[in-house]
């Protein structure tokens, strides 16, 4: 099945191929028509895995990687991920056919775009088959890093830059969080396999770390998937190509948080904390998107916040659902299992009318100039094809039919009114008041969807305010989004074909317990009676219809809500104070100063050297092994002292430099004792040539100032100081007493047979180690030259003290 | 010996370090050749002091001191030597350049 990865790796191979491709044929073949069938391909690979899936096999795959890590390449291939990987490759065929239509060759740097966007294919594709959590984590990542490059395509815009960040610092913030979470995970499992993890529910949900790791998790996937407070870097994402956010910002990257979610639903699920913290931020969203896509005038904005709405309903229903795993597989379970199928149908729905909304948006855009609704109207006539696709996308939107919306709409309703029958978890206190949120947050949905519709496409043109003339978009760019409108009318008429081979399958990935004992059945009608979901979608057109005529009237109220108190602007405020913060931190340690910089250098070599001698008990003493002293040597090492004492104390040039030559010569001397004539001669030489070239130099230097720094200063540098001498001191002497192999200079003490040379120590320099005495004269001929060149060179306009002045 | 050598070798280590780290230029590069000297030696101690006759073959005994960090040590002197010269003349153009040798005034300018 290495096919399977061979499918995967196309998007990263093309990546590779994009930017010659591009130069190659740009602008005579539009570099998407290269693109094109790297989805295509992939799409009909999956399709042909699709019968074995649907038919309730899972495959899964292993290619090793990091496997000391029990890092690898795994692959889980069931319906969930299935269905997935059919979205982000069926959308992404039909985006980059958008795209050839919508980027301009000429104009845009359409390499940098598609090499984005097979990335983000790529990386998505990774995330939704990864049974690694680690791995998936990386390409959770890696998506984001692609959204950012994406929304930031534009970089000369200011907005483009600042949306692209927000994103970014959002989406990453949550994926550590997440990342935090899994190694919990992982730590209580000892596994990184999100099936076994599955097996061991058990331990995880006795275990102590559980609502952490619930917590942490679920931050990232609510960072991802914009579920409230985290929802505010959507609109701003909006700076995007509109292909890019018709993709990655409403069908596929937001709704990662929404599959991981769903795929760790089997290890969370039938807790009441899953229950409440996921279905009541969903809530939230729902109704934090819903109440404020009303006010947007941008369409795009108004889109971006739609989108948040329909990810808070998906992810609202994933928490009602999950109480089915409080049960064991029995009927009670299957009622609220409901909910999950309807997650699952919702989301797929989405993207199709969400997507072929953003594409219609995008035309607006593209031929109008703008999408400000207070400047159009009217397009009816003049755009007619694209009004019939914005009436299939808001209708199946605001949940009408014959559009699928309306029946994973009813299947939303369905799910609130069974979830009050729960007597676990107190929903029978709290439950009421679901319904009646789900309700409201379903009135503003269908608002927002007319007012979408009709402020652009009814009316009067208002022609004069526009620039261009306006006629309906190239055929080529109302193909896909003519598909997505198909899809959702076929969805509405033949919704149990879809169910049977798509939903199902991804429906029992979700709740594994129940897949075997097949509860899990349902049968999708748009008409069931009149029942209490029928009442409530009538209410619901009635009451929106009725505050959609008088929305001037009451339109006002949004003013009421202070500014100040704007998710945007805690946002800005916290990263403001953060970015003080550090740099205030910053400005502590990193003061300029090089003075500074070595007191740290030091104090580590201090700390990490003494602690190690500490920690693995180093310091022991053994001087049985040492030679003797004679009182000459004694002498001669009391002058060596006194010699560098006098270079610390010197007042005087002269002095100092003098002092450092006596140094030199002691040490030669010392070299005699110590049997190394070589080293003797040449410390003669070396010291006489530094003495000279001190005194040389020290005419040119300034006169030594009297040491005037404060005390504390030279506190700090005393202690520093007497730290490295005494870890120095340590460590010769525990080395010295511990002698752990014999010295490997046996091997030089047949310098004569092997060399030629009777001096032991030349022939090591320029025979067995010839080419580091070589190295070495590189370095002195470098230091050679760079002594020269700092002399001889005057820099062309520079004076002396230049830089004082 | 080898007890005391460690125990300059520390000294000398510990005066090396203290001059690095003050203000004036001068001291920083004598700081340096100090901490050089104290290098040298560490490594001739840790191959053992005296332990037989110069390595040289064919003169009396058949001991000989260790070879290795002699000529361990010969090259570092040499390096020594040339990093010495290389931060004196540095040291030299800084201050005919920029008119002083005081590290305080020569650091960067804030949120540089």
């Amino acid at each position: 099945m290495s096919c399977f990865y061979l499918a995967l790796g196309i998007p990263f191979i093309f990546a590779l191929l994009v930017p010659f491709l591009h130069k190659k044929f740009n602008p005579k073949i539009h570099t998407g028509w290269f693109i094109l069938f790297v989805p295509l391909v992939i799409l009909f690979y999956l399709l042909s895995l699709n019968p074995s899936i649907a038919g309730g096999k899972t495959i899964y795959l292993t290619l090793l990687w990091i496997s000391a890590y029990d890092i690898n390449l795994t692959a889980n291939i069931d319906g969930l991920s299935l269905l997935f990987g059919l979205i982000i490759v069926g959308m992404g065929f039909l985006v980059i056919l958008y795209s050839i239509y919508y980027m301009s060759k000429l104009r845009e740097a359409l390499d940098n775009f598609y090499v984005y966007l097979l990335l983000f294919i790529g990386s998505m594709l990774g995330l939704v088959f990864s049974d690694n959590v680690f791995v998936l984590y990386v390409f959770w990542e890696m998506t984001s890093i692609s959204s950012f490059l994406l929304i930031a395509f534009w970089f000369q815009r200011e907005k483009s830059r600042s949306g692209a960040l927000k994103s970014m610092l959002i989406t990453i913030f949550g994926g550590l969080s997440m990342l935090a979470g899994l190694i919990i995970l992982s730590m209580i499992t000892d596994t990184n396999s999100i099936r076994e993890m599955i097996s061991k529910v058990g331990i995880i949900q006795s275990h102590y770390l559980f609502v952490p790791a619930m917590v942490l998790i679920l931050t990232g996937a609510f960072a991802k998937s914009v579920q409230f407070p985290f929802s505010i870097w959507l609109p701003d994402a909006m700076e995007a190509p509109t292909p890019v956010s018709a993709y990655l910002h409403s069908a596929t990257m937001v709704k990662a948080g929404i599959y991981l979610v769903a795929r760790l639903t089997p290890v969370f699920g039938g807790v009441p904390q899953w229950f409440w913290f996921v279905s009541g931020i969903g809530l939230v969203t729902l109704l934090y998107g819903s109440i404020n896509a009303v006010r947007q005038t941008d369409l795009k904005a108004l889109l971006a916040y739609s989108t948040i709405g329909q990810l808070g309903l998906i992810m609202s229903l994933l928490g009602l659902g999950s109480a089915a795993l409080y049960f064991e597989a029995a009927n009670e379970g299957a009622i609220y299992a409901v909910a999950i199928f309807a997650a699952i149908f919702h989301l797929v729905n989405h993207a199709t009318f969400k997507g072929c909304l953003f594409m219609v948006v995008g035309i607006i855009d593209h031929e109008l100039g703008t999408r400000d609704i207070r400047k159009l109207g009217g397009l009816l006539q003049l755009m007619p094809i694209s009004f019939l696709l914005a009436v299939i996308g808001s209708f199946a939107m605001a949940g009408l039919p014959p559009f699928n919306g309306f029946l994973s709409k009813e299947l939303f309703f369905t799910a609130v009114l069974n979830a009050v029958k729960m007597n676990i978890f107190h929903m029978e206190t709290w439950g009421v008041l679901l319904v009646f949120l789900a309700w409201i947050a379903s009135v503003f949905t269908f608002i927002y969807c007319m007012t979408m519709l009709f402020k652009t496409f009814a009316g009067v043109p208002k022609g004069r305010k526009l620039k261009k003339k306006v006629h309906e978009a190239p055929i080529g760019m109302l193909i896909s989004p003519s598909i997505l409108a198909g899809l959702v009318i076929a969805m509405f008429c033949y919704p149990n074909f879809f169910s049977k081979h798509l939903l199902q399958p991804a429906w029992e990935a979700v709740l594994p317990t129940f897949a075997t004992s097949g509860l899990l059945q349902i049968e999708i009608s748009a008409w069931h009676g009149l029942n209490t979901e029928l009442l409530m979608t009538i209410g619901v057109v009635a009451v929106g219809t009725l505050l959609y005529k008088t929305i001037r009237k009451w339109y006002g109220i949004y003013r009421y809500y202070p500014t100040a108190l704007t998710l945007n602007n805690m946002y800005e405020f916290l990263l403001e104070k953060l970015e003080q913060f550090s740099l205030a931190v910053t400005n502590r340690y990193m003061t300029g100063s090089v003075r500074d910089y070595l007191v740290y250098i030091f104090g580590v070599i201090i700390l990490a050297g003494g602690g190690a001698l500490l920690m693995f008990d180093g310091i022991s003493f053994n001087s049985s092994q040492d030679s003797a002293v004679s009182f000459y040597e004694l002498l001669l090492l009391f002058g060596m002292l006194s010699a560098a004492l006098a270079v610390l104390l010197a007042k005087t040039r002269l002095a100092a430099v003098v002092a450092v030559g006596a140094l030199g010569f002691l040490v030669a001397f010392f070299f005699v004792l110590f049997r190394a004539p070589d080293l003797a001669l040449t410390q003669l030489v070396v010291e006489t040539i530094t003495t000279v070239l001190f005194l040389l130099c020290f005419y040119h230097l300034p006169r030594l100032k009297k040491d005037d720094s404060p005390i504390r200063f030279k506190a700090v540098n005393g202690v520093i100081s007497a730290g490295v001498g005494l870890l120095v001191t340590l460590f010769a002497l525990s080395a010295n007493g511990n002698r752990l192999f014999e010295s490997v200079s046996k091997f030089y003490e047949n310098a004569y047979e092997l060399a030629g040379a009777n001096n032991i120590v030349n022939a090591i320099l320029v025979d067995f180690r010839g080419f580091d005495t070589m190295l070495e004269i590189l370095v002195l001929s470098m230091a050679g030259l760079g002594v020269y060149v700092l002399i001889k060179l005057h820099l062309a306009g520079r004076t002396e003290n230049e830089g004082t002045k | 010996m080898e007890t005391c050598m460690s125990i300059v070798v520390g000294i000398l280590f510990a005066i090396g370090t203290y001059l690095i780290l003050s203000k004036t230029l001068l001291r920083i590069i004598l700081g340096t050749s100090i901490i050089g000297h104290g290098v040298n030696l560490l490594i001739l101690t840790m191959g053992g002091l005296k332990k037989g006759g110069p390595p040289i073959l064919g003169l009396q005994g058949i001991t000989f001191t260790d070879p290795l960090p002699q000529a361990l040590v010969l090259t570092a002197i040499v390096i020594n030597f040339a990093t010495t010269a290389l931060f004196l003349v540095l040291s030299y153009r800084t201050y005919r350049v920029l008119g002083t040798d005081d590290l305080e005034q020569l650091r960067g300018y804030e949120n540089e």
